[in-house]
């Protein structure tokens, strides 16, 4: 992904209930203003019966807030949240599958591997399967090292990422389910505090 | 986990158990319907909403269903009764292309903010996802358009989903929602425990809390403001917040003008209203958006139809934004001061806090720009020396019977933008029409609507010649219902807003904007509806008259000049102070 203009990846968290269809309400926001998804996850969070996504885009920052507003006024959707990669900390999971052959016949194929840590997931007599788990540059690169020697296939997953300074959403939850949220919930974290106006 | 699920048991709603009786999905919906209040649908049966239409044969005592003539028919009567009752709009189709049909509304409630359920059948849950007859993904269609919508595969789900689904209509910012109920839900018997309101969803916050920062810092604004402005919406109305609205512009002495949604939050004839905004709006109100100093924007969202080009918009002033959608602040004109809320519960606080105030001058040089818009534009208009009849002095007729005590909805088009300059509008929600969606084809099943929702009071639908012709089989629906409402068709023989633009931009390459009408008198008498067409001028007063005095629905065709232009414009892309008068 290219920067252009102060474009730069956000990470963006959204805490929701588990509901069919709220996927598709989400993924429109960015479709309908043709802004591509770089990355979508979907898993549970540390709240039982809370969902989070994790959408990982290359906009502005202007952008990425407007967005978020919209992301929040879906009637799901309990609080919406970006950060830049420096706010947080970032995983994403690849694997490699490449010819056992290969492997067996090249030392330096083992070697690399383990200079980029990576782990066997699978031997096959026929193949065998590597997995790493890092930041983009890091799975790109053992892509990279792996192509002359005949990679079969490759897959990344979606990229998770945890608030570096989140406290979790259990406490907030609470004030959730109250019929008057406290102001600290109810807070919107698109406020800009210092002069207290919008920076957008 | 454990956390999550004591905080639900403390905050549901305990509820006084009546002994379950067994009843089926589509009666628990009716029973649902009635203590929501709900007294009348708009609606039109079909395979997959059978079960609804057979338990509603034994609730006809309770609830009033108006069968029109198509769905897009239904959903725009529904919102013509919201606008008009400030209730929720109710609508029933069925799966397929009942549904689909129903999209266009949708849309245009959606973009107007105006609260509706629509109920519609879908297939068996078992034959979802085979291309079942009249099967269509009603969810996914319409989930864009929607403030939320939900598919219920199992009548168990009924009382708690329409409960959400009335909240969600008509809390906080309000919209359309769409419930999807699958054929066997509608069939199946279940123990039927009661009906409780909704009144809390924990991801839902419809209001956001307000700041007396804000309120503090809006209010130093506007004392120190030699020119504040007030550009007010339909929140005004939506928020019932006229009376507050009306007690902040008096205490306060600002002009205030207003969005084409937001006519009739105070008359018309009111000292401080300096009148309408936007690319046909009244001069001093566009060209003053850019002399302002401080510009108060009240209950609406900056439409680029109102702003022009946002470069060139208000860069001069300061902005308060008054808004109960925390989406709506700083999208499309940044803010200086953010003043989240329901403007019932802000106005009256900001009010609290300002000085009284007059500021004669400032508004002395928005009648001093009336005047010249007078001069140019409005005496022509109101008073031609032209044989041919002008829309403007139709509605200018109108007024001198009505008052200004009509409900008018008009489609979308010249009449329109005509209709909403001109007007007279003593009272709130007696203004409707299509703003944000410009849907054409929207005013006469709308009126019908209307008149639903405000029984006692004159509802003229002004209607041009194209846009009539969209929807005119709901005039079968005016039959059947003997609704009375007046419509007025005011036929220049052309689409005329887009004949305009291909005149001022298109070097008058009219490019399929003339269009022939039918006979509008001889087809109202076939649907029993009476009507006159004139193209005199000396026949306008005595046949208005003859219309408003006639017991019933009548239809008034008047031929207007062909290729008049509303004016003032601001043209696409330019400035609102580049606004011509000609």
């Amino acid at each position: 992904m290219e920067h252009q203009e102060g474009k730069q990846e956000f990470n963006i968290t959204v805490y929701t209930e588990n509901q069919v269809g709220l996927l598709n309400r989400i993924a429109i926001i960015f479709t309908r203003r043709k802004i591509n998804i770089d990355s979508l996850n979907t898993s549970p969070s540390e709240v039982g019966s809370v969902h989070r996504f994790n959408i990982v885009i290359t906009e502005t920052e202007d952008v990425v807030r407007k967005l978020c507003r919209q992301i929040e006024k879906q009637v799901e959707v309990l609080k919406v949240y970006y950060h830049t990669n420096e706010d947080v900390i970032w995983q994403e999971l690849a694997l490699y599958k490449l010819s056992t052959d290969v492997i067996a016949e090249k030392v330096s194929v083992e070697r690399l591997l383990r200079e980029n840590g990576a782990r066997t997931v699978a031997i096959r007599k026929d193949y065998t399967v590597f997995e790493t788990t890092g930041h983009r540059e890091e799975t790109d690169n053992l892509l990279s090292i792996l192509q002359p020697y005949g990679l079969i296939e490759f897959v990344r997953s979606a990229r998770v990422a945890i608030i570096k300074d989140s406290e979790g959403f259990n406490a907030k939850l609470r004030e959730f389910e109250r019929l008057e949220p406290g102001e600290e919930v109810i807070e919107n974290e698109f406020l800009n505090e210092g002069d207290q106006v919008f920076t957008m | 986990m454990e956390v999550a699920q004591q905080a639900i048991s403390e905050a549901t709603v305990q509820s006084v158990e009546s002994p379950a009786k067994e009843i089926t999905g589509s009666a628990a919906l009716l029973e649902a319907l009635i203590i929501e209040g709900v007294s009348t649908i708009f609606g039109y049966p079909g395979g997959a909403i059978m079960p609804i239409y057979d338990a509603l044969y034994d609730y006809n005592e309770q609830l009033k269903h108006v069968l029109v003539r198509h769905e897009q028919g239904g959903i725009h009567a529904a919102q013509g009764y919201a606008r008009t009752s400030g209730k929720v709009g109710v609508v029933f189709a069925t799966s397929g292309p009942g549904a689909t049909n129903l999209v266009t509304g949708l849309a245009d409630a959606q973009i107007d903010s105006t609260p509706l359920v629509c109920i519609t059948g879908q297939v068996f849950a078992h034959l979802l996802g085979t291309d079942a007859f009249q099967e269509t993904d009603v969810i996914n269609i319409t989930t864009p358009v929607t403030k939320w919508n939900y598919q219920v595969t199992d009548a168990t789900e009924l009382p708690e989903v329409i409960a959400k689904a009335f909240y969600i209509a008509r809390s906080g910012r309000p919209g359309p929602v769409l419930i999807d109920i699958t054929k066997n839900a509608q069939i199946q018997k279940f123990k039927f425990k009661g009906y409780t309101p909704c009144n809390h969803i924990r991801s839902y916050r419809p209001k956001p809390i307000v700041r007396p920062q804000f309120i503090q810092q809006a209010a130093e604004l506007i004392n120190a403001a030699k020119k504040p402005f007030i550009l007010f919406g339909q929140g005004v109305i939506l928020g019932g917040a006229e009376k507050e609205f009306a007690a902040f512009v008096e205490k306060s002495g600002i002009p205030a003008a207003w969005t084409v949604l937001g006519a009739g939050a105070i008359p018309t004839s009111h000292p401080l209203n300096v009148g309408m905004l936007g690319m046909h709006g009244n001069y001093g109100p566009n060209v003053l958006t850019n002399s302002c100093d401080v510009l108060i924007a009240i209950g609406m969202r900056f439409d680029d139809r109102v702003t022009g080009r946002l470069d060139k918009y208000a860069k001069q002033a300061k902005v308060i934004h008054l808004d109960i959608d925390p989406a709506e602040i700083d999208k499309n004109v940044k803010t200086t001061v953010p003043v989240w809320g329901d403007c019932k519960e802000t106005l009256p606080l900001l009010t609290a806090a300002i000085e009284e105030k007059t500021h004669t001058e400032w508004l002395q040089l928005f009648h001093d720009h009336t005047k010249q818009e007078f001069d140019l534009v409005i005496e022509q208009e109101l008073n031609p020396t032209t044989d041919e009849m002008t829309m403007g002095e139709v509605i200018k007729q109108l007024n001198e019977l009505t008052k200004g005590e009509a409900v008018i909805v008009t489609d979308v088009g010249q009449h329109q933008m005509v209709a909403c300059r001109y007007a007279q509008f003593n009272n709130t929600r007696s203004n409707v029409t299509s703003g944000g969606l410009g849907t054409m084809g929207f005013a006469l099943p709308a009126a019908i609507g209307a008149k639903f929702g405000t029984p006692e009071k004159e509802v003229v639908a002004i209607i041009g010649d194209g846009g009539f012709q969209m929807t005119l089989q709901e005039l079968g629906t005016v039959m059947q219902e003997n609704t009375d409402i007046k419509i007025i068709i005011l036929n220049n023989r052309f689409l005329g807003m887009v004949r305009q633009w291909q005149e001022l931009f298109n070097e008058r390459r009219y490019s399929f904007v003339d269009m022939k009408s039918p006979d509008f008198v001889q087809l109202a008498s076939a649907y029993g509806i009476s009507g006159k067409s004139i193209s005199d001028r000396k026949d306008l007063p005595s046949t208005l008259q003859e219309m408003l005095a006639h017991k019933g629905a009548y239809l008034l065709e008047v031929i207007v000049t062909r290729e008049n232009n509303v004016f003032p414009m601001v043209p696409q892309g330019c400035s609102v102070s580049e606004i011509r008068l000609k």
